[in-house]
This record gives structure tokens, sequence and C-alpha cells, in this order.
């Protein structure tokens, strides 16, 4: 009868230690790399980001350096990782020592205390390669908080094939593009001009901003604080614009980066793809792409050709989160893994990312560099240069996820559902968005 | 067993009785360190977090029973439970009907189609939900789907079937397709258990197949049929996965709140209100409670539990 007993206590321990056995091998975190570590006794530092062909950037920098070693994986994409992100937050522990994050959330996890101060592990060292628009985005009064990477300075991607078969020719101010569309319907083809998707997100924003938007007017100097205003005049104007032309079929509202939309853009459906710098990369990976397509790339329409307005959809940055355990490492790595020309031609040339680091940025070798996907144009000269240079930063709310899908019920509601007009759309999002800023405790100016 | 020797009889019996209860509890000692560890103590600590109110200004701090009330006048949690309640209205039936008419016909047929049948529907339920709702959301898309063809055949436009209008009964065409069949197999192992000598009895009686399955067989499984409705009430109140997973491509159609669950989940990892999240879950297990018990309680008389 004992041993009995004792057996029964037996195999309970052995698989009570089984089964702890099995967590552990995977609770370390920094165990698991994708890359390799080339020195294992140095500082590792674990590094979460998204960019296409990061593994070779990374490869250089562990080379180069004998002290630091970076340990990354790719944890998803946007939202994805940011979900990842805001849980290791909640909880405590599980966020790496640096993060990529877009220049639009960064205040979503400032106001967490989630990122790290970088004006005290040297960020003013770093500050003159980069231009001014680029510095504002990432920091908050006198805080750094992230190091800028790249940019996404916005042009226009157009099938010079399609639109010369219809004769009509490149648009330069919106005007030009709203008769463009109708010319292209009159003429019986089978896509439309352009697509203006319900959840744009950052790019309706930035189409906005084009009218003189200015929506948030956030310090996390005092960061109880916050102005909101997303129903100005300008804004109204561009929504009302665009709900001219998906009334009349004129372009297409399907919802952006599903498959549809994806197929949508190469097969020739939209003529136009008003587009950020990284809108090429993100064509030339998708499937499907028609060998007889030619692109092109324009500056995008403006409002008034005599007062071209710059703005920019997108871009991202390195920023060190504040459950690093090595910070003045992990400091490092941000500054420094973007921080070299060899690195920038692989992002350049294999991630097709726009750099907002000067000295590569103002290079002969970047304005020259003929794009093969647009038969040999020098797009950054042409387009994506002049509309960087123009850029001087923007201000997010530290609730954007949220402010981005009211504005998406918004829009739906006025170009999908038409039960609504753009004015009472916005005045609509302004106020469930002061609503929202009230609950959550914040005061608005 | 040790050799016990003229001890009493009651003495013995209570002793075997509490080496059994202790041996018992030994073998279930694993199942219920895993099952305190990930249901119980998870639940305490949720149940803990939806009394504290965090805010993204001002931070954390106790407000007690005030959260829940605001759970319980939030429009978008009530917007979403009047949803999923029109959605279990309008889907158990229509699963239920299927699942029965199927079972009955497959019941009352022997063939070996019959059994081949029972196989082609209970099929939609093996594959897994999220796969089956990626599924259909590439069968409804207008440019991949088979229904700009379908309806071309006759001349017609297809309907888009992600649109605002349309998106509630494409979701309740995947629900039922997906356990119509799950729930066929348990009516028809109901009916299986019925003495057949009834049905001939019944055939004696006069009554013809139709008369057999409304008056003998419905009534019969009765219990069985309750026990469906209760898990498809219960599965419905919860609604999330195949709404979630048609969100990627239809997301006018269906706003981050559209159900209590999908609300929970963005508030808390979309909009790190975690606090506010576990709220509005303990809210809708309060809500899947009463409608669950109240449901067993009115049909206390077919459902078969004491």
């Amino acid at each position: 009868m004992k041993n009995k007993v004792f057996a029964g206590l037996g195999i309970v321990a052995v698989a009570a230690a089984a089964l702890t056995g099995c967590s552990s091998a995977s609770g370390s975190a920094a165990a698991s790399c994708t890359n390799e570590i080339l020195k294992p006794d140095a500082t590792q530092v674990s590094v979460w980001a998204w960019y296409p062909s990061f593994e070779q950037v990374v490869d250089l920098f562990n080379q180069n350096h004998d002290d630091v070693q970076i340990c990354w994986t790719n944890a998803g994409q946007g939202n994805d990782e940011y979900t990842k992100f805001s849980t290791s937050i909640e909880s405590g522990s599980g966020a790496p020592d640096v993060i990529m994050l877009e220049s639009e959330v960064l205040s979503s996890f400032s106001i967490r205390n989630a990122l790290v101060d970088l004006s005290a592990y040297g960020a003013a060292d770093v500050k003159g390669n980069y231009t001014d628009g680029a510095w504002k985005d990432v920091s908050s009064g006198d805080a750094v908080y992230a190091i800028p990477v790249d940019g996404g300075p916005m042009g226009m991607l157009y099938r010079q094939d399609i639109l010369d078969t219809y004769g009509i020719a490149a648009p330069t101010t919106w005007a030009e593009f709203a008769d463009a569309a109708q010319k292209l319907k009159d003429a019986g083809a089978p896509g439309v001009l352009a697509n203006f998707p319900p959840n744009g997100r950052a790019f309706t924003q930035a189409l906005f901003a084009q009218a003189g938007s200015k929506p948030f007017t956030y310090d996390s100097a005092a960061p109880t604080d916050i102005g909101i205003d997303v129903n100005d005049q300008g804004s109204k104007d561009v929504l009302e614009y665009w709900q001219k032309l998906t009334s009349k079929g004129l372009v297409a509202t399907d919802e952006a980066f599903t498959a549809d939309y994806n197929t949508k853009l190469v097969d020739g459906t939209y003529a136009i793809y008003v587009a950020a710098a990284w809108g090429p990369g993100y064509l030339q990976g998708l499937e499907g792409t028609d060998d007889s397509a030619t692109w092109r790339a324009a500056p995008i329409p403006q409002w008034d050709p005599a007062k071209p307005v710059q703005v920019n959809w997108g871009g991202s940055t390195f920023a060190v989160t504040s459950q690093a355990k090595d910070k003045a490492a992990a400091a490092t790595v941000a500054k420094e893994v973007f921080g070299t020309e060899e690195a920038w031609k692989i992002g350049i040339e294999k991630a097709a990312l726009f750099p907002l680091w000067k000295p590569i940025l103002d290079s002969d070798y970047f304005r020259e560099l003929e794009s093969p996907f647009f038969g040999g144009q020098q797009i950054n000269k042409e387009v994506f240069l002049p509309a960087a240079a123009g850029y001087s930063g923007f201000t997010f709310s530290p609730f954007q996820n949220y402010a981005y899908d009211q504005l998406q019920q918004q829009v739906t509601a006025v170009t999908v559902d038409g039960s609504k007009d753009a004015s009472a759309a916005l005045d609509d999002l302004q106020s469930s968005l002061e609503q929202y800023a009230t609950e959550q405790g914040f005061t608005i100016k | 067993m040790a050799t016990h020797t003229l001890t009493t009889p009651s003495r013995r019996r209570a002793t075997g009785h509490a080496r059994r209860q202790r041996v018992g509890w030994l073998f279930i000692t694993p199942f219920l360190v895993i099952f305190a560890a990930f249901l119980i103590f998870p639940l305490i600590y949720a149940f803990g977090m939806s009394l504290f109110s965090s805010t993204l200004a001002t931070g954390t701090k106790f407000v007690g029973a005030a959260n829940y009330l605001k759970a319980f006048t939030d429009p978008l949690f009530l917007g979403g439970l009047g949803r999923v309640a029109l959605y279990a209205v309008v889907m158990i039936p229509a699963q239920l009907l299927v699942a029965l008419v199927a079972a009955l016909v497959l019941d009352t047929l022997g063939t070996w189609l019959a059994k081949a049948s029972r196989l082609l529907i209970f099929a939609p339920y093996a594959i897994p939900v999220v796969i089956g709702a990626l599924m259909w959301s590439f069968l409804y898309s207008p440019r991949f789907g088979p229904a700009g063809t379908i309806f071309g055949l006759f001349g017609l436009d297809a309907p888009d079937f992600l649109a605002s209008s349309a998106i509630f009964g494409s979701l309740v065409n995947i629900v039922t397709w997906q356990w119509s069949g799950y729930y066929m197999i348990v009516i028809y192992a109901a009916l299986r258990s019925i003495d057949p000598s009834i049905y001939e009895a019944a055939r004696v009686d006069g009554a013809s197949g139709l008369q057999i399955a409304t008056r003998i067989k419905v009534p019969m499984i009765a219990s069985s049929m309750v026990m469906v409705i209760t898990f498809a009430l219960i599965g419905t109140l919860q609604f999330f996965t195949e709404p979630t997973v048609l969100r990627s491509i239809a997301s006018g159609a269906l706003p981050a709140e559209y159900t209590p669950n999908m609300y929970a989940y963005a508030l808390a990892f979309s909009y790190s209100q975690f606090n506010y999240a576990s709220t509005i879950a303990f809210s809708l297990a309060i809500v899947v409670f009463i409608g669950s018990f109240g449901f067993l309680f009115l049909t206390r008389k077919q459902n078969g539990l004491k």
C-alpha cells in the first residue's frame, strides 16, 4: 500500500518536473536570435524590426562591433508588433531592448513610460545627421525618444502606358487629377484612376495635412494636455473633394493592404498610386506585376501650384525601451545600426528604404540612383528628395490607433455608405476624439 | 493488499474509502495544478484588474464597481450585445433546423449514401475555425471568389457579400456551414438510442413517416436538443473568430467593436486599455451566464437535468 502511494507521488513529481522543463526551455528571450551572434562574449542587445533584408544590416553591425552584438527577431509588422510590445509593457517583461517604431506611435508609447529619453545617451551627437523635420518627429520638447531611420515622402506613381492609351497627361494639381479621373471614365476604361481607401490611416492624414491640417498638439513635457483640431476647413475640403470623386465612381474605395487591393495595384485597375517613397519597394514585392506595365514617378498633385506643400506617409525609427538591461549599449545600437554608408547601401538597394540619414541622403549616389522598376528614372532626384526636403515634421496623438479607427469609421460613412457628408463626418470625429481624450484624463486645450 | 485480521468491517471499509480518496486526489493533482495556474489564477487576476481604472494620462486607480457600471452603460458594448443577440436569434434556429432535418433524414434512410452524407456534413467541423473563415473570406471576395462567375451565368451582378448590408447574412452562412454538422452528429446519436420497436408500434397505429419524426422522435431527443441550443447560445454570445478573420478584408463593414468579445480584444490590444477590457470580458461572462442558465431554467422540463 505504501509503495503505491510512493509510486503515485513519484509519477506526479516526474510529470511536474517534465512540464517545468518544457516551459523553461523557451523562457529565455535572449537565447533565440534569427541572426548569428559572432562574438558570444559581448553584450547582447535584442532588437525587433521588420525591415526587408535587415539580417544583412545586422550582420554588418555585428562584424564591426566587438563590445555589442545585435540579437534580432522579426516580431511582426506594424500593429502586430505593437500589440506584442503593448502587452509586454503591461506585464513588465518581454520587451526587446531596441524596437522599430513608426513615428506615429512614438507618443502612444512614451506616455506609458515605455521609451527611454535618449538625450542622456548621446542623441545630440547624431542630431546633425538628420533633417529638421525628421528630428522633430522623434523629439518632444527637449526629450528625444527615438533615432530616425527611414521616411515616407509622398509622390505619385502612375502607369504611363495606361495614361498614354487614353491620352491623359499626368496631373500636377488636384483639379487636373479630378479631370483626368473623369476623362478616364468617359473613355470607357475598365479601371479607375486611383483608390481612396477608407482604412487609409496615415495616408488620409497626410492628404489632410497637405491642405494645412494640424490635427493634434501634444508635448510629452505636459503629458496631460492635448489639442485636437480634426475638423478644420482644410480637412473638410479634402474629404469633400474625394467624396465627389467616389460618389461618381471615378475612384475606388477598396480597403488598403488586402489581397484584392494588392492585385488591383499591379494589374492596372488603378492607373495612379499616390504613394510614399517606400511605395516602389511595396509594388516590386507584389506578385503578378504586369511585364508590359510602364511605371513612372511624379510629384504629388498640389492644391495651389504656386505654394506647393510636401507631406509624409509613414517612416520608422529605432527606440530604446525602458526594459532594456544595458541602456547605453542599446542606445549605441539604435544610433549606429543604420548609421553607416554600407548599411544604407543595403537598405536602399535591397529594402527600398528612403533614408533620413543626411550623409547618404545628400550623396550623389542616392540622388542619381536610377530605378530599374521605373525604367531607369531617377526617382529620388525628381520626386522624393524635393518631397523630403520640404517636410517639417508632424505631431501625432498618444492614442493614434483609436483616432485612426474613428477616422476610418467616418470615412467609410462618407465614401462607402454615403450616409454623411464630409463636414458632418469630421465634426463627429472631433467630438468623439474629444470625448475619448476627456475619458482618458487629458485636458483639452 | 495488506492482511487485516479480525478488524471490524466498518473500519476496514472506512480505511479503504479514505485511501481511495487520497489516491484519487493524487492523480488529479497534476491537472489541478495546471487548471489553477492557467484558469483560476488568471481569472482572479483579471477580475482584480477589472476593478481598477487606468487612463492614458493619469494612471491606475481603484474604482471598484464603477467600471462595471461604465461597461453596462457603454453604447459600444450594448450595441455589440444587441448584435450577438440578433445573431443568436437567427443563427441558432438555422443551425438547429439544418442539423435536425439532416439527422432525421439520415436516421430514416440506412443506405451507404446516408453514411457518406453524414461524413460530408460533419466534415466542415473538422476544419479549424480560422481556416474556414479565411476560406470563406476568399470565396466572398469580389475578385477571387466564384460569385462573379456564377451570377454572371445568369446575367446578374454578384452582390457584394462584404458590404455592411450583407455582412450579417455572410457571417450566418459561415457559422451554419461550420457547426450544423457537429450538432447533427449529437442529435443523430440521440436518435440512435431510441428503441426502434416504438416506431413499429407507431406504424401499426397508422402514423406516417412525418408524424413519427415530429411526434415521436423530436420529443424523445428533447434533452439533446436543449444541450445543442445551450452550446450554440454560449458560443454565439462569445462570437469572435469569424468576424475578426473577415475584418482583415472588410474592416469597413466590421468595426473593431462589432461583438463584445471583439470589443474587449480591441480595448486591450489596440488601445492598451487592459483594465476596461477585463471589465468588458467579465460583463460578457455575466451576460452569458444569465443567458445560458436562464435558458436551462426555462426548459427544465425538457432538458433532462435534475
